[in-house]
């Protein structure tokens, strides 16, 4: 921990001032947002930071929980990466919290009701349908303080509304980019499809510039999916090698909807991912993805868990990670079944590919079953390559090196065979590939 | 201290009323079996409460050396420092009033050889309990303590012949000190939680074992454990060795009547398997369900040697229970087997610890779970496998029926693997009864009580078979579900 600061007051970058100050430059928004954001801010100074005894943050690094030393960027440099190279609906490009790039959704669509816009425009624009859907679920998984922290300093982040029975082919795209040292984002998503719609979003969390820079990434999303409709959510988190990351998600899942959720952690020094899934309609289905590349001596902490509370709903949950180096990764999954939830189907599966000797993997795949009608089970594998298989590609003459890379790709191919877009699977293949190659 | 005698008196068989036989007007479960008392005058009281005197009394009474008490004072200081752990746990541990239990009841700390000496009031109690009958069928010894102290022990000559030494905690530490204390306290920490320490501090019985080298006991040892005391905590403290290249299968049975008022049995279990030992440890648990029964049972496996914990919890109102094993030499092996039946007001809260310390050690964990009515079964467990070992292997298979509406069910575990040459597997699920299976079985004749009742054994019938036959028979019995509500 650095010297520098005694109590929270007295950090020279995220204090009471600079909240001030961000809170005067939108002035013009809604009074119940800025209110909101007061609220959080002063929620955010009252929590305390996660402890020993809390069971949401066994086994992570809480001396790395340190949030001194980070301010607000103040430029937003253009010259930022880009992995958005498949075919969309319309995009938000943030870099460092302003809106640097954007297209607009087609004029058929936005003639339909469709609206995709920058949260602040958002809030300006459309303050009520923002207001009904804002953390209408918060996640309850530990980061209650983060998600304060989030809700009074967010203002890059996307409002994507699609109304009922529009149905969207292509994906909507929003990218966060963060450049520059010790400067801190929070951005915050909300996709809302009302019944029977259709879409797929897709969120890029990217360090721009030198990849070794002090980030700090505080993120919440809130995903809605009315009666019947179909979201496909996509985040890819490739922060630099020294950034501090949370990123909390909330799906809700109303009758016969059905939400499929991956997310992808390729970066960070220590990145928390948290995400709260609940089954509210009989019929509803949520998919819950994620795949991680663990490299270096980097720290991923992900932290699930399904809620059923009504009868007939299913779920489906499978994160994969890969080991390498010294990462260490903790999965830690609960699937809770309420009273009334019968006919619950449900499934959680962790499976770790140890590619490391140094390498650590915990799992936490956790049950509370309150309802004896249901099928729940769940399974937590950690083990290095298959060596029959490895021999097999061998024997056929493929390099020990290349096989390896073969089999590595194929454990993370059945997660992503389970995209329908194409494009959008080639492009995350390439993603993950490029960390093989270093 | 002056024991407050006018308390001691419990109503002869008081509780023995055949209309309480069926706990459960769905699901009959036998939990009464053990549910009677007999009138005992007790020689020794600590009264209730706990206070350094209570533990000086206690030490005083078993006349022991000095490193025993400070050991045990010491203890007492780690019990009032450490919080209790609700902050994982169940909030009914609040409900422990330490200062209504009474620590210490005996009527002499020698225990009786041979049962004629046994007073008649304790020895009905174990009669009714069918214990000297079994002794005379299929033991090479028994040890049974009433209350706090062992009231008989005994082994065969045979077994004492070949050197293997089985008494209970008081007389070991003072006849085999140079044996014992080696390893006293060395499994299990006197820290390692809140009731490790509170045991550590008043302990009295337990069952003492050493089996000298290549000793093979061929019948199993057994302790039955009997609290007959209203308000009363059972605080034994076992100890089991088996030297390079020993066998033993040690089987621990308890019962208790069911007070009104809640009563504590909290014991520290600790296994040495030295040097390709083997040592099979089996437990039946059908405490009253007012007995919070928070137990700490862990052993240590050297090179090559095995250890196999076989755990079936029936009765208390809370267990809180995770047989271990610290697998410290190359290639050993530790087994957990563990069955727990959760009905109205209980909870089981039950599971294993798997801690990897050397290369090529494998573990195996299968628990099996069912909840009736509104019972409620927890599995918890902990399998590490921290750094640089070589070729370690975990196998956890949790399964959790369900068998009313509002029964629950909950699992945590937590895996830890560190390194590309292990390979561990967890896997769990939780299910009710198969409709089909029961329309199956419907259809061929039975009942549906019948049918549920076969599924039910079925459920678990895997794990039975592996309990010694005698034991199978008790526990099948035990755990007899019959749907109309008759005790098979």
């Amino acid at each position: 921990m650095s010297a520098t600061a005694l109590s929270s007051s007295a950090l020279p970058g995220l204090d009471s001032t600079r909240f001030a100050a961000h809170l005067s430059q939108r002035a013009t928004l809604p009074a119940w947002w800025l209110e909101t954001k007061k609220a959080a801010w002063n929620q955010f100074l009252a929590l305390p930071l996660p402890s020993r005894t809390d069971e949401n943050w066994r086994f992570s690094n809480l001396k790395g929980l340190d949030l001194e030393g980070f301010d607000l960027p103040e430029d937003a440099p253009k010259d930022i990466p880009n992995h958005s190279s498949f075919p969309q609906t319309a995009e938000l490009v943030f870099s460092n919290r302003q809106l640097v790039a954007r297209s607009t959704v087609p004029a058929d669509l936005a003639a339909k009701g469709v609206i995709f816009a920058p949260l602040d425009e958002a809030l300006r624009d459309h303050g009520d349908l923002v207001k009904q859907y804002f953390q209408k679920h918060p996640a309850h998984l530990g980061s209650a303080k983060f998600v304060a922290l989030n809700t009074a300093l967010s203002a890059s982040g996307g409002f994507l509304y699609v109304p009922a029975g529009v149905e969207v082919a292509l994906p909507f795209v929003i990218q966060h980019t963060l450049s520059g040292a010790n400067v801190a984002t929070f951005p915050h998503t909300i996709v809302v499809l009302g019944p029977r719609a259709k879409a797929t979003v897709v969120e890029f969390f990217l360090s721009g510039g030198a990849a070794t820079e002090r980030q700090l990434a505080a993120g919440v999303n809130d995903l809605h999916a009315a009666e019947g409709a179909q979201l496909t959510y996509v985040g890819a988190q490739h922060w630099s090698r020294e950034t501090l990351a949370f990123q909390v998600n909330s799906i809700a899942v109303e009758r016969d909807a059905r939400v499929l959720a991956l997310n992808l952690h390729l970066g960070g020094r220590q990145s928390r991912h948290e995400s709260h899934s609940r089954l509210l309609g009989p019929g509803a289905h949520s998919e819950m993805l994620a795949l991680t590349v663990a490299s270096g001596d980097r720290e991923f902490d992900q932290r699930t868990l399904q809620t059923h509370i009504a009868p007939n709903t299913t779920s489906n949950l499978l994160y994969k990670n890969a080991l390498l180096d010294t990462a260490k990764t903790i999965f830690s999954g609960l699937i809770i079944v309420e009273p009334d939830a019968q006919k619950t189907d449900a499934y959680q599966k962790n499976r770790n590919l140890m590619l490391s000797d140094t390498a650590e993997a915990h799992s936490l795949p956790g049950l509370e079953i309150q309802a004896n009608d249901v099928k729940c089970s769940h399974g937590s594998t950690s083990a290095r390559i298959d060596a029959e298989q490895e021999f097999y590609l061998q024997a056929r003459g493929i390099a020990p090196v290349e096989a390896r890379r073969l089999l590595v790709s194929a454990f993370f191919e059945e997660v992503l065979n389970k995209l329908d877009d194409e494009a959008l699977h080639a492009a995350l293949t390439a993603l993950i590939a490029s960390q093989f190659k270093k | 201290m002056t024991p407050p005698t006018d308390t001691l008196a419990a109503p002869e068989a008081l509780l023995d009323d055949p209309s309480t036989a069926v706990e459960n007007p769905t699901v009959g479960i036998d939990q009464t079996a053990g549910n009677f008392t007999y009138d005992v005058k007790y020689e020794f009281d600590a009264g209730s409460g706990l206070n350094e005197d209570v533990i000086r009394y206690i030490s005083n009474v078993k006349k022991e050396a000095s490193w025993i008490l400070d050991f045990r004072l010491k203890a007492y200081q780690t019990f009032l420092a450490k919080p209790m752990p609700t902050h994982w746990a169940t909030k009914d541990l609040e409900n422990i009033d330490f200062n209504k239990i009474r620590y210490y009841l005996s009527q002499g700390t020698k225990p009786k050889r041979t049962w004629d000496e046994v007073p008649d009031d304790i020895k009905k109690t174990f009669e009714r309990l069918g214990i000297p009958e079994q002794e005379r069928k299929f033991l090479a010894g028994v040890e049974a303590q009433f209350d706090s102290e062992a009231a008989y022990s005994n082994v065969k000559d045979i077994v004492a012949k070949q050197g293997v030494i089985f008494c209970n905690s008081t007389e070991a530490l003072r006849e085999h000190p140079e044996l014992f204390k080696k390893w006293f306290g060395k499994v299990i920490p006197t820290g390692d939680n809140k009731f490790s320490a509170l045991n550590s501090a008043v302990f009295s019985g337990g069952s003492f074992i050493y089996v000298p080298k290549g000793v093979k006991v061929a019948m199993p040892l057994q302790a039955y454990f009997r609290i007959n005391a209203e308000n009363f905590g059972q605080f034994e403290r076992t100890l089991i060795i088996a030297d390079e290249g020993a066998e033993v299968t040690y089987m621990e049975g308890c019962t208790a009547p069911k007070f009104s008022t809640s009563t504590l049995h909290s014991a520290v279990v600790e296994l040495v398997a030295l040097k390709g030992a083997k040592i099979q440890y089996i437990t039946v648990q059908n405490w009253a369900n007012n007995v919070f029964n928070l137990v700490t049972k862990r052993a240590i496996a050297m090179e090559d040697a095995e250890v196999k914990w076989i755990d079936c919890n029936i009765g208390s109102r809370l267990t809180m229970k995770y047989p271990g094993v610290i697998l410290k030499g190359k290639r050993a092996r530790g087994e957990v087997i563990s069955i727990a039946l959760a009905n109205d007001g209980q909870h089981q809260d039950t599971g294993a610890k798997m801690v990897h310390a050397a290369d090529d050690t494998t573990s195996v964990i299968v628990a099996k779970s069912i909840s009736v009515g509104q019972g409620r079964s927890t599995y918890r467990g902990v399998v590490h496998i921290p750094k640089h070992l070589k070729g370690c292997k975990n196998n956890t298979e949790c399964d959790a029926l369900l068998i009313n509406t509002n029964s629950r069910t909950d699992t945590y575990p937590a895996i830890v693997v560190r390194g590309d040459t292990h390979a561990v597997q967890h896997e769990a699920s939780v299910s009710k009864v198969s409709e089909d299976m029961i329309f199956y079985m419907q259809q061929r004749g039975l009942t549906e009580a019948q049918a549920m009742s076969l599924a039910v054994n079925g459920f678990v019938n895997d794990l039975v078979r592996q309990f010694p036959m005698e034991y199978s028979v008790e526990l099948k019995r035990l755990i007899d579900l019959e749907m109309e509500g008759s005790v098979g």
